[in-house]
């Protein structure tokens, strides 16, 4: 094991900042190095070099040098009216996704927390979407969308309810359908993240709450959601972010089409970046993304702080 | 607690709604998977296939190099796996047993990478590999997932640690155990069950991962199953939907078999990071 070999080497520590203690601390510097070099060679420092990029002109297949070009990419970006169209897309396609997807989490993992009889079947099932490929789950999903030999279509025939449409190539159904998708793929991480959650709830409480005649609604009012909240606002947050930076699974299904309106931003940087090869811009947008979404959480979370201090307002 | 007969009810009628959603998109890409042509092109599908076939599995290996990109993805996905959990290791140790300015900046850091859209890493890290000649090969996208995966590694190995009692180190240490020896014969193997789950997880997550793959791998022989997977999605989306199927249901396998034998430990894993932090 690694820190076999690392913490036989004579251990100095770099600078003074920890007292020194008996013991233990010597050698934290040479475990920590294994993994720091990398993080910074190949996380920390491409990101800063991505951030000082958006400053230039910077394109792929290029001869001539790199020009240093300013704010000049971020005002071009302002007036493009197609990135902000994808920025609202990605906007809706994230609360779309994230709200649903909790609720859903929610009610699965309150019932999985329950004595049912299917309760195994459940969890397993629960994992299926969670070990999958997310390109895998987009080609799924589109052989249950398709119009003719798809099983989506085929049940509303069954049930009478029309002959069914191409639900993906439609302008008006892509963004819902990619959004159901977008909740079924995720639903597991948010489950599993609840559960735990709601196995970290004292049962006396519960028992307590029952004893003194409480209802379901008001137990889990007064003695669930509280206990749950942390976790629960903490996966919500990251949700929102994972959705609004997601790539692959609307890829796959729609590469962004009909007409771009389902265009995340992440697919419109790929385009951008990839395909017309302009680094400098695209680098731009991924700096936007970063700070809008930065804002948007801080909003999101000053609002969890400031609920929670009247105590257990769900709403 | 006592639950009446009509809750019960309404709580197993929620429950089978449940699993019909998560389970008919799966059901139906099995479906798919064995139904020949003739079958895939009638317009009334059905659930279980009239005349299973194998057909499309060998037409799915046919049309593309299937075998080639599982060796890559095989590849890309260990390779990852094993370096992130040797190097993550010490420092999830250290980060979980010592506070510093250093650890909290690799916390903070660890919260924080989860919020970047990965295009501004992919552009620069793009850069950089085709400078060291890295674009379009295994190794370079390894170095990639090793970084990538790092953060989740960190934090799951970060909570195994915290889950292993300091007392039984400062035990060791008070029988005259130096710090090596309490680490390699106290904490490790304490700690290996939940190394193997984090390495298993990290696998998983290379095995499935696109992005990167998309934008660093030009070549069929050099691209990962996610990859060869879109090829089979022509163009203008009209795809063979037979052995798209196949293709798809065989790349999910490994996953969902490594994930089936991890899968309490990974719950526990994200747990023990998420509530004792």
């Amino acid at each position: 094991m690694t820190p076999v070999t690392d913490a036989r080497r004579p251990a100095r520590r770099a600078s003074g900042t920890n007292r020194p203690r008996p013991g233990p601390d010597h050698g934290a510097w040479f475990l920590v190095l294994p993994a720091l070099i990398p993080i910074l060679v190949l996380s920390v420092g491409p990101l800063l070099y991505g951030v000082s990029l958006a400053f230039t002109d910077a394109q792929s297949g290029r001869t001539e040098p790199t020009q240093w070009i300013g704010t000049l990419n971020f005002q071009d970006l302002m007036h493009d009216t197609l990135f902000w169209e994808s920025f609202r897309i990605g906007l809706v396609w994230a609360v779309g996704v994230t709200v649903p997807q909790f609720l859903l989490a929610l009610g699965l993992a309150l019932l999985l927390n329950q004595n049912l009889r299917l309760r195994w079947l459940a969890r397993a099932l629960a994992i299926v979407p969670w070990a999958m490929p997310e390109v895998v789950v987009g080609i799924m999903w589109r052989l249950v969308y398709n119009p003719d030999a798809g099983i989506l279509n085929e049940t509303l025939r069954d049930l009478g309810l029309g002959d069914g449409r191409d639900w993906l190539s439609g302008l008006a159904t892509a963004l819902p359908a990619v959004i159901v998708v977008g909740v079924w793929a995720g639903m597991p991480q948010t489950t599993v993240a609840l559960l735990a959650g709601l196995q970290n709830t004292p049962r006396e409480l519960h028992e307590a709450a029952a004893v003194d005649g409480a209802g379901a609604w008001r137990r889990f009012r007064t003695v669930t959601w509280p206990a749950l909240r942390p976790v629960a606002f903490a996966i919500t947050a990251l949700n929102l972010i994972w959705n609004f930076n997601s790539f692959a699974l609307v890829y796959v299904l729609t590469s962004g089409g009909p007409g771009g309106r389902t265009r995340l931003p992440m697919l419109f940087a790929y385009e951008e970046a990839f395909r017309y090869g302009q680094f400098g811009y695209a680098a731009a947008m991924g700096c936007v993304m970063v700070a809008l979404v930065s804002v948007l959480l801080a909003v999101f979370l000053a609002g969890r702080l400031r609920g929670g201090l009247k105590e257990g307002d769900v709403a | 607690m006592r639950t009446s007969t009509g809750a019960r009810a309404g709580q197993y009628a929620a429950l089978l709604a449940y699993l019909v959603f998560l389970a008919f998109p799966f059901l139906w890409l099995i479906s798919t998977a064995f139904k020949p042509p003739q079958e895939l092109a009638g317009l009334h599908p059905t659930w279980i296939p009239r005349d299973p076939t194998l057909d499309n599995f060998r037409q799915a290996f046919d049309e593309q190099p299937l075998l080639r990109a599982a060796l890559n993805s095989l590849v890309a996905a260990l390779g990852a796996a094993l370096i992130a959990v040797v190097i993550a290791t010490p420092m999830a140790y250290v980060m979980a047993r010592h506070r510093s300015r250093l650890t909290r900046a690799a916390t903070g850091w660890v919260v924080v990478s989860q919020a970047f859209p990965f295009v501004l890493l992919i552009i620069p890290l793009f850069l950089v590999l085709k400078n060291l000649r890295l674009i379009n090969s295994v190794p370079g996208l390894v170095m990639v997932y090793v970084v990538w995966s790092l953060p989740f590694a960190l934090w799951m190995l970060a909570g195994y640690v915290r889950a292993v009692p300091p007392e039984l180190e400062e035990a060791a240490a008070v029988d005259g155990a130096g710090r090596l020896r309490t680490l390699v014969s106290v904490t490790a193997p304490l700690l290996a069950p939940g190394i193997v789950a984090t390495a298993l997880f990290a696998f998983i997550t290379a095995w499935n991962e696109f992005f990167f793959a998309l934008v660093l791998l030009k070549t069929p022989e050099k691209q990962t199953l996610p990859v060869i997977l879109t090829h089979f999605v022509g163009a203008e989306g009209v795809a063979d939907l037979g052995p798209l199927a196949a293709a798809a249901f065989l790349a999910t396998l490994p996953s969902l078999v490594v994930f089936a034998l991890i899968q309490r430990r990974i719950t526990g894993g994200m747990m023990a990071g998420a509530v004792k932090s």
